[in-house]
């Protein structure tokens, strides 16, 4: 809000000048500044009328409510009892079961969020230095398997990395022995990966793609030397990219359990997993609302921070 | 374009060997659940012919056709209101300063990064509560089913329509719309004229990401599904769990089919329409996620 | 209009908690809507039906063919939707979902008769309930049968390879709980994704109720499986079936009618894998039919209940889903292979070992924690 100060007067000549119904011979009172102002702040309001209400109405309201479950206690059969407010479930939050589940979750987002990050790089980067057409349909070849359903798409990987699938008929053919990769931790990196891939493709991508190529080539200049140039210059430019991408891949990655259950056999419980067993096998809601806001309240930091830090690299 | 490429290097040839083997991985799982989906066994992993049997029972099957008459009801009328509130909300956001500005733009990031498991929550726990207020007050009997899929789907959708927006919006130079105005066009006239010719590619990439979003969402659509109300997604997810079927498959081949065809459709409304060598309007969405990420940033402490 | 927008929005949020927190004081029925007793129920006939049917099931739970000749037989149409958990199903009508008939299973009867969710049972418009057997009419869930009519029941058991474990093994969960047993098969196991199945198991192994309310039985419990870790492969409560013929695991931990087709379908079929119940004893479920207070065709759910308590019809479900039927007369009509096999219906001696999972109120949460400590 600091800088509409500054904006105001720029704003200001658009303003007069696009309102033809204004007659030019009109002098621009401060009266009529303002009045302009007005309505042009009036019109911008009134066009955003319909997402500010819907999103309050079935976004806002719906996380205060969380906020207010969260505070409730259950009954003895489960269900939530709005009495006897109590801070209970955000106690629960710190004992050692949830913070150790929280650390293993970070920890598989943050391992399937680099992975993402090494395959991508390249990758976007061998894209956007195609001429336009071909970038394009590569483009659309990363798109499409996604357009397929999600579940399938799953189960495919757990025939391909089988006891008796692809992987392991490959290296028997070769005489070497049967590989086990389903129901261990690799295949859930190969599933999350495979999952939250074009979610990190497609930022890398656009901040390739825009960036200054003369910049590049005026460090290729001064440190003769492919490599630096592309740390000293490429990936700072990039930077964009890689933020957006990251965070677009750990959200996902953090609250994954659909992945975890089919391809590694579910055999460490997961953030994702321990919410959905609160309000659908403890029946809790009170703590699984907590665990919920928690989970979004730290991921809107991470979020906040991670951009302010990403943004200072610029 | 040819300067920004450096010559036939080795690095370029390792990056060309890289990125073969990226489209290996990304489709050979496609490539199998199309081959399997002509299986002639009861069981995904087992081969034993090639039959067309599973796409047979998909047509024969009333709970899989209902499922996917739902399904498309729904992405199409979500895709359809969120696609124009999430527009307006791009114009708004990118065009305008107004009280409240820095709020909504908060407001509208939240739903990208908030987990999928906690907006299913929030939304049962927000339906259930609020149809009972309205059913006591109205005293109709209003329950879960399409109607609140719907509106669940067209709240995520809008954020991310409008980010894809105002991706577009930000790289044309107002100075067009004010020629226009000093044309003496109406406001209306300027915005079918000048505006929505300039931003169509986004509004169809938004409105094409909302129509994936809303087709592949299970998570959700689970929470605030009612009777008879089942998509596509949920009823596979049921089915999964009574063992995988070569249907799945057939299913899912139909479903990748009909994407390529929007896909395609959409690419050739975008080839007419886009003067600029920016083809497919998806890029644009990674760049509205940069920009927006960047904006957001600078009015965070607005949240 | 910055502050109009916050006053709105803040005077929604105040009404919404008000009212919900006045929902509670009336009754305490988050349900909000729901009716207190059947007492309001329309009396219905016997074959009467008032309108379509809102049928909500567990998924693949009955043969479409008796759906479409019930739909033949009384002009209506059935609106199927399904679930794949007693708590999904739960949260659903408490939300106000409305159907008209629905298949909890025993502890969850429980729950939602507690809760005031079921409309009782007129059992004038059921002629048929006399098919079901002595056994099933007053079940300690719901004593006298007063809100439910049992649909279908099984056990939970071992899926064994014996190819892997050999032909003669004895019939205990020592066959996923011993590590000197369990460290010999190649492949590895799967446990079922559910803490109270899984925890059951292993109490029971142990020698307690399934049903233990002790946190040091939990513990020990929890312990077991923990010691045992490294040769579980999966959790997993959807594909045990399949992960046993396709030769992935040796042994599988999972529902007694899953077993049945898949074996069916493999090439050695019965010669190589077999279902055992352990004689320890494990859990025995009875799934019923019942008619939620929010229905609105009532009369058609009562119909329904009686055409699938009929002797033929309710044989053709066990023909077609491999759970045992808890209807009496409909015995003559199903497949002499299903009724002889042990596993579908276990014999006296056996049954006396089996226990019926119950809702343990407030030590519920204590499951899904230790049954997460387990794993890790």
């Amino acid at each position: 809000m600091a800088s509409e100060g500054g904006e105001r007067g720029e704003r200001l000549m658009t303003t007069t000048r696009r309102r033809p119904d204004l007659d030019e011979e009109t002098p621009v009172t401060p009266e009529l500044e303002k009045a302009a102002e007005k309505a042009e702040s009036r019109r911008g309001f009134l066009i955003s009328v319909p997402a500010y209400g819907y999103l309050v109405l079935f976004f806002a309201l719906p996380l205060v409510l969380v906020l207010v479950y969260s505070f409730a206690s259950r009954s003895s059969t489960g269900r939530t009892l709005l009495e006897d407010w109590n801070v209970e479930s955000y106690r629960r939050l710190f004992s050692d079961l949830v913070l150790e589940i929280s650390a293993r979750s970070f920890l598989l987002a943050l391992v399937t969020t680099l992975l993402c990050l090494v395959v991508s790089y390249p990758f976007a980067y061998y894209i956007a230095t195609r001429t336009p057409r071909i970038r394009n349909v590569l483009l659309v070849l990363v798109m499409i398997p996604f357009w397929s359903n999600f579940l399938v798409r799953t189960y495919a990987w757990r025939v391909i990395l089988g006891s008796d699938g692809f992987v392991s008929q490959i290296s028997q053919a070769f005489g070497g022995e049967e590989i086990r990769v389903l129901f261990t931790i690799w295949a859930v990196l190969i599933g999350l990966v495979y999952g939250y891939l074009p979610f990190m493709v497609l930022p890398l991508y656009a901040a390739i793609e825009r960036l200054d190529w003369s910049l590049v080539e005026a460090a290729r200049d001064l440190y003769a030397n492919g490599f630096t140039a592309f740390r000293k210059v490429t990936l700072p430019l990039s930077m964009p990219g890689v933020v957006a991408g990251s965070i677009l891949v750990f959200i996902p990655s953090l609250g994954a359990y659909v992945t975890p259950a089919i391809l590694g056999g579910a055999r460490e419980t997961l953030l994702g997993d321990y919410i959905v067993s609160q309000f659908l096998t403890a029946r809790n809601w009170p703590f699984g609302s907590a665990l919920s806001f928690a989970v979004m309240f730290v991921m809107l930091l991470a979020t906040i921070f991670y951009f302010r830090a990403g943004a200072k690299t610029l | 374009m040819s300067a920004r490429g450096a010559p036939r290097t080795l690095v370029d040839r390792l990056l060309a060997g890289h990125s073969a083997l990226v489209y290996l991985f990304f489709y050979a799982p496609i490539l199998l659940l199309m081959v399997f989906s002509f299986n002639d066994n009861d069981n995904v992993q087992i081969w034993t012919g090639a039959s067309l049997r599973w796409y047979r029972a998909m047509f024969e099957n009333d709970a899989v056709m209902s499922a996917l008459r739902n399904s498309l009801v729904v992405a199409l009328l979500s895709t359809v209101v969120s696609t124009i509130i999430g527009t307006m909300l791009a114009i708004a956001l990118e065009r305008y300063r107004f009280r409240g500005r820095g709020a909504l733009d908060g407001l509208a990031y939240l739903p990208i990064i908030i987990p999928d498991v906690t907006m299913a929550v929030m939304l049962l726990i927000f339906f259930f509560q609020s149809l009972g207020i309205v059913n006591d007050i109205f005293g109709t009997s209003l329950g879960a089913g399409l109607g609140t899929i719907t509106l669940a789907h067209i709240a995520f959708n809008i954020s991310f329509v409008a980010v894809v927006v105002r991706a577009r919006i930000a790289q044309f130079d107002p100075a067009m719309e004010e020629a226009a105005a000093d044309l003496y066009a109406s406001r209306w006239q300027t915005f079918r004229r000048v505006t929505l010719p300039l931003i169509a590619p986004g509004v169809a990439g938004g409105a094409l990401l909302a129509l994936t979003l809303s087709l592949d969402d299970v998570v959700i659509t689970q929470f605030v599904s009612g009777p008879g109300s089942a998509t596509l997604p949920v009823y596979v997810f049921g089915l999964v769990r009574r063992g995988v079927t070569p249907l799945i498959n057939a299913v899912s081949v139909v479903m990748l089919v009909a994407s390529m065809i929007l896909v395609a459709i959409s690419l050739g409304f975008q080839r007419g329409s886009v003067a600029r060598g920016q083809g497919l309007a998806d890029p644009a969405a990674l760049e509205e996620d940069l920009r927006g990420s960047r904006s957001d940033a600078e009015t965070s402490p607005a949240i | 209009m910055q502050r109009l927008t916050r006053l709105v929005a803040l005077i929604a949020v105040i009404a919404m908690v008000l009212a919900a927190c006045g929902s509670d004081e009336g009754g305490g029925d988050p349900g909000t809507t729901v009716p207190d007793t059947s007492d309001e129920m329309v009396a219905c006939e016997a074959d009467e039906v008032d309108g379509d049917l809102n049928f909500y099931n567990w998924t693949e739970y009955i043969d479409p063919e008796l759906i479409a000749q019930f739909e033949a037989e009384y002009g209506v149409d059935v609106v199927e939707d399904f679930y794949d958990s007693n708590e999904a199903m739960l949260a659903k009508l408490q939300s106000g979902a409305v159907y008209d008939l629905i298949v909890p299973s025993d502890y969850m009867v429980a729950i939602m008769i507690e809760e005031g969710l079921l409309a009782g049972v007129q059992k004038d418009a059921v002629p048929n309930i006399s098919n079901l057997d002595p056994f099933f009419a007053d079940p300690a869930y719901d004593p006298g049968g007063v809100y439910s009519v049992a649909y279908q029941w099984g056990t939970t058991g071992l899926g064994i390879d014996m190819s892997v474990v050999g032909e003669d093994f004895e019939p205990s969960w020592a066959l996923v709980f011993d590590p000197d047993l369990v460290s010999q098969y190649a492949g590895g196991i799967s446990l079922l994704n559910d803490p109270r199945e899984t925890m059951g198991a292993a109490l029971k192994y142990l020698g307690y109720s399934l049903n233990s309310t002790s946190e040091e039985e939990l513990q020990e419990a929890a312990d077991l499986i923990a010691a045992v870790k490294e040769y579980i492969r999966a959790f997993d409560s959807d594909n045990f079936d399949e992960t046993l013929v396709t030769g992935e695991f040796a042994v599988t931990h999972g529902y007694s009618g899953g077993y049945f087709t898949a074996i069916d379908d493999t090439e050695e079929g019965w010669d190589r894998f077999t279902y055992v119940i352990p004689e320890e004893g494990g859990t025995v479920w009875i799934d019923n039919m019942a008619v939620p207070t929010t229905s609105e065709h009532p009369c058609t759910a009562h119909t329904f209940m009686n055409f699938l308590l009929d002797a033929e019809n309710g044989a053709a479900l066990t023909n077609w889903n491999f759970y045992a039927s808890p209807n009496a007369a409909a015995e003559e009509f199903i497949d002499p292979e299903i009724l002889e096999d042990g596993t579908i219906y276990p014999s006296d001696e056996l049954s006396e070992r089996l226990e019926i999972i119950t809702d343990t109120g407030d030590f519920e949460i204590n499951y899904t924690d230790y049954f997460a400590i387990a794993r890790s």
